[in-house]
């Protein structure tokens, strides 16, 4: 009996872009198939090595993981981090054998739970009870297992009342504490999830987060991925760190996240404004041209708490007087957070013929952890001359002072400055 | 854990447990086919009669016209509403098999997306519905039967063998269709045009030993054995024949004549040809489903 439960030697995977992830309409296969002696028969007397299909160029192909090896051992969390697009989502379908790889070869000694997603394959239409018995089959439960169970599941969730109504009239919040406490209480050698943290109120992902951590401390082994640094450095032990498709970093979990926030800072820098799409294009007078962050590595991921900071290159062909500048500021989502025009300040800038840079400062604001952009605008006396509704993109990354703040169970975007003292 | 599990992946080695895999699953594959079964009528006012309505108003339709308007004839002397219905059963089972199970694994798409099992299991547990649905619809001919005062024989008994014939019948089709709407969403307009021009296909409104009486009359008949062996390879005919020789058949009644018998004549070779072509068909959906269903995830 080794200790290595998962063993993955040089795995890849290819996949195929085009319409509808599959390389060929359903007019070309039977276009195909009918010619198929005729092209048969042209190769084999012109002795042509590669037949492209009647012109169309071979299908465009894109690794999602490119020889990727490691090995988990037994009773270890390992925390799975990297950009989007880096491959963690394709590894967790391979190893959860809900895809193929297209190279390599995986080793996995023991019982596999994945957990891609809470409530797979709930039913709207089943009642709470139901959906216990028909998710738990699904997660690979035994009808006997889900019975034991039952109870515990059932006020994990807190849904007692509702039992016996169907899902689809529960609450959002109902739907997915039933969903999470089903899964939470499997029982596999090795469990897989990815992103499940990501639901439900902070009171309950802090729930959530315990009973990862007692899984973990169970000693069964964990592979999660998610992009929660917070919670990758509270539960895990180990972490790998994908870019690209590739094994990146891995190792000790505070190490590799380290590392990770670096290759973040590497990746940034000065925006070119130029080459974005503008909904409101002036006559050229006046145009923004670009963005620099003010952070001390010179990128667009601000510690919490840390001074937003910026500072946009303006290009004016003649002088002018009187411009009036606007930021929208942005969720990753698209929900707008906040407005602000230079007309607030009470005061309107005047930009001298050529390249003017601004200063801009966001005092007092500090967002939470997370994605966001910026929408800037400039607006003279004849109306808008530039406005660019997506400029820049920037990041909000956990720092000591997200940590003291309990920002990962913050609420909304922002923590507002709020004084709170006994009065009386 | 006494025994250690070890899985080994590498592309192309799925195929290797497949069937030890698919058993076990079978918990899985019982609590869809149980969902299956208990959402289809959710919400309806019906219900199940649902199961009970559909038919029963194919089967007045189709004696109204081509029992007493065209007049054509009966089959082992049974009523013509009876000999209707005994085919209108396992007709209504195949088409319901066929629409339900190519559409099973698009319908399930966020779950097979997700979680790793046998995807068989989804267009099988769809065979259950249209099985149950089936069943429920076995009580028009109870009551046909009792209306009609007409009794079955011993050969009823051979019905479920029949009816494990047709879902074999259905299966096979079924996984191709399947596995192609996957690819090809394409399939999900030609389904319904396959079912609706099936009905006449199949002797299901009409009897296929008159057909094959008509077709010797006019062609000769060389040409007209020839063409009605041919019309036979639809592996329904043979199992509707099956299912007509079993409820209808046997049952002897006053005054049947030389001309009788040859209508009651069992066609064996038409129904030797249809279960050889269900088997073909079975063994070649089963072989492309596994074929295509690895990147079920990839392309759904």
């Amino acid at each position: 009996m080794s200790d290595t439960v998962i063993n993955v030697e040089n795995l890849s995977k290819k996949y195929v872009l085009g319409k509808n992830g599959s390389s060929n309409g359903l007019k070309h296969v039977i276009h195909d198939v009918a010619t198929a002696p005729l092209r048969w028969l042209r190769n084999s007397a012109s002795g042509a090595q590669k037949p492209e299909i009647n012109g169309r160029k071979a299908a465009e192909t894109f690794w999602a993981l490119k020889d990727v090896s490691f090995e988990i051992k037994r009773g270890e969390v390992v925390g799975i981090i990297g950009r989007n697009g880096a491959g963690k989502s394709t590894l967790l379908k391979i190893l959860s054998r809900i895809t193929e790889q297209t190279q390599g070869r995986v080793e996995i000694t023991g019982r596999v739970a994945s957990l891609l997603e809470v409530g797979t394959g709930f039913h709207p239409e089943l009642s709470g009870r139901e959906n216990i018995f028909l998710n738990g089959a699904i997660l690979g439960m035994g009808r006997q297992e889900i019975k034991k169970k039952f109870d515990e599941i059932v006020a994990f969730a807190e849904v007692e009342q509702f039992l016996d109504t169907p899902v689809k009239r529960y609450s959002s919040g109902m739907y997915v504490r039933l969903a999470f406490a089903v899964a939470a209480h499997l029982e596999p050698e090795i469990l897989i999830v990815d992103e499940v943290l990501a639901v439900g109120d902070a009171q309950f992902q802090n729930k959530c987060l315990g009973k990862m951590q007692e899984v973990g401390k169970s000693g069964r082994t964990v592979l999660f991925v998610s992009h929660n640094i917070e919670a990758v450095l509270k539960l895990c032990t180990r972490g790998i760190l994908l870019a690209k498709g590739n094994v990146f970093a891995m190792g000790e979990a505070s190490k590799v996240t380290s590392i990770y926030f670096e290759d973040q800072i590497s990746s940034a820098g000065k925006v070119d404004l130029h080459a974005k799409p503008r909904t409101l294009p002036g006559n050229g007078t006046v145009q923004l041209v670009g963005a620099l962050p003010l952070t001390s590595q010179k990128v667009w991921s601000y510690p919490f708490g840390r001074p937003l900071a910026l500072l946009l290159h303006l290009e004016a062909r003649k002088a002018i007087g009187m411009i009036e500048l606007g930021i929208g500021l942005f969720s990753a989502r698209g929900f707008e957070v906040a407005s602000w025009s230079s007309t607030c300040a009470g005061s309107l800038l005047s930009l001298k013929t050529g390249l003017n840079t601004v200063h801009i400062n966001f005092n007092d604001l500090k967002l939470l952890p997370g994605r966001y952009y910026l929408g800037l605008g400039v607006r003279s006396e004849r109306g808008f001359e530039d406005y660019i509704p997506e400029a820049v993109w920037f990041e909000v990354v956990v720092s000591d002072e997200s940590a003291k703040a309990n920002a990962h169970t913050m609420m909304g975007t922002f923590v507002p400055n709020v004084e709170a003292k006994v009065v009386v | 854990m006494e025994i250690e599990q070890k899985l080994i992946l590498e592309p192309g080695r799925s195929a290797k447990n497949y069937w030890r895999d698919l058993f076990h699953y079978r918990e899985l594959f019982l609590i869809l086919a149980w969902r299956d079964v208990i959402v289809r009528y959710k919400q309806t006012t019906a219900g199940a009669a649902w199961a009970l309505i559909q038919p029963l108003m194919s089967i007045v339709i189709m004696t109204l016209i081509f029992g007493m308007l065209a007049g054509l004839p009966s089959e082992h002397g049974a009523p013509y509403a009876i000999m209707v219905c005994a085919a209108t059963l396992p007709w209504q089972f195949f088409a319901n098999a066929l629409s339900l199970s190519s559409q099973s694994v698009v319908a399930n798409a966020g779950l097979i997306s997700k979680i790793y099992f046998p995807r068989m299991i989804v267009p099988a547990s769809s065979m259950v519905v249209s099985l149950v649905d089936f069943m429920v619809a076995c009580f028009i001919l109870a009551g046909l039967m009792v209306w009609y005062h007409f009794w079955p024989t011993w050969r009823v008994l051979v019905l479920p063998a029949l009816v494990i014939l047709a879902i074999a019948a259905a299966l096979g089709p079924g996984l191709i269709l399947t596995a192609l709407t996957v690819r090809y969403r394409d399939f999900r307009m030609i389904i319904p045009f396959i079912v609706q021009f099936g009905l006449y296909v199949c002797p299901v409104a009409y009897s296929s030993n008159y057909l094959h009486e008509k077709l010797v009359t006019k062609l000769g008949s060389v040409v007209g054995d020839r063409l009605f062996l041919l019309y036979s390879l639809n592996p329904m005919v043979g199992v509707i024949d099956g299912f007509r020789w079993a409820i209808l058949g046997g049952a002897t009644q006053a005054g049947t004549g030389a001309a009788q018998d040859k209508m009651e004549a069992f066609y064996w070779p038409g129904f030797g040809l249809s279960i050889g072509l269900a088997a073909m068909l079975l063994v070649t959906g089963i072989y492309y489903f596994r074929k295509t269903e690895r990147a079920f995830a990839d392309v759904i």
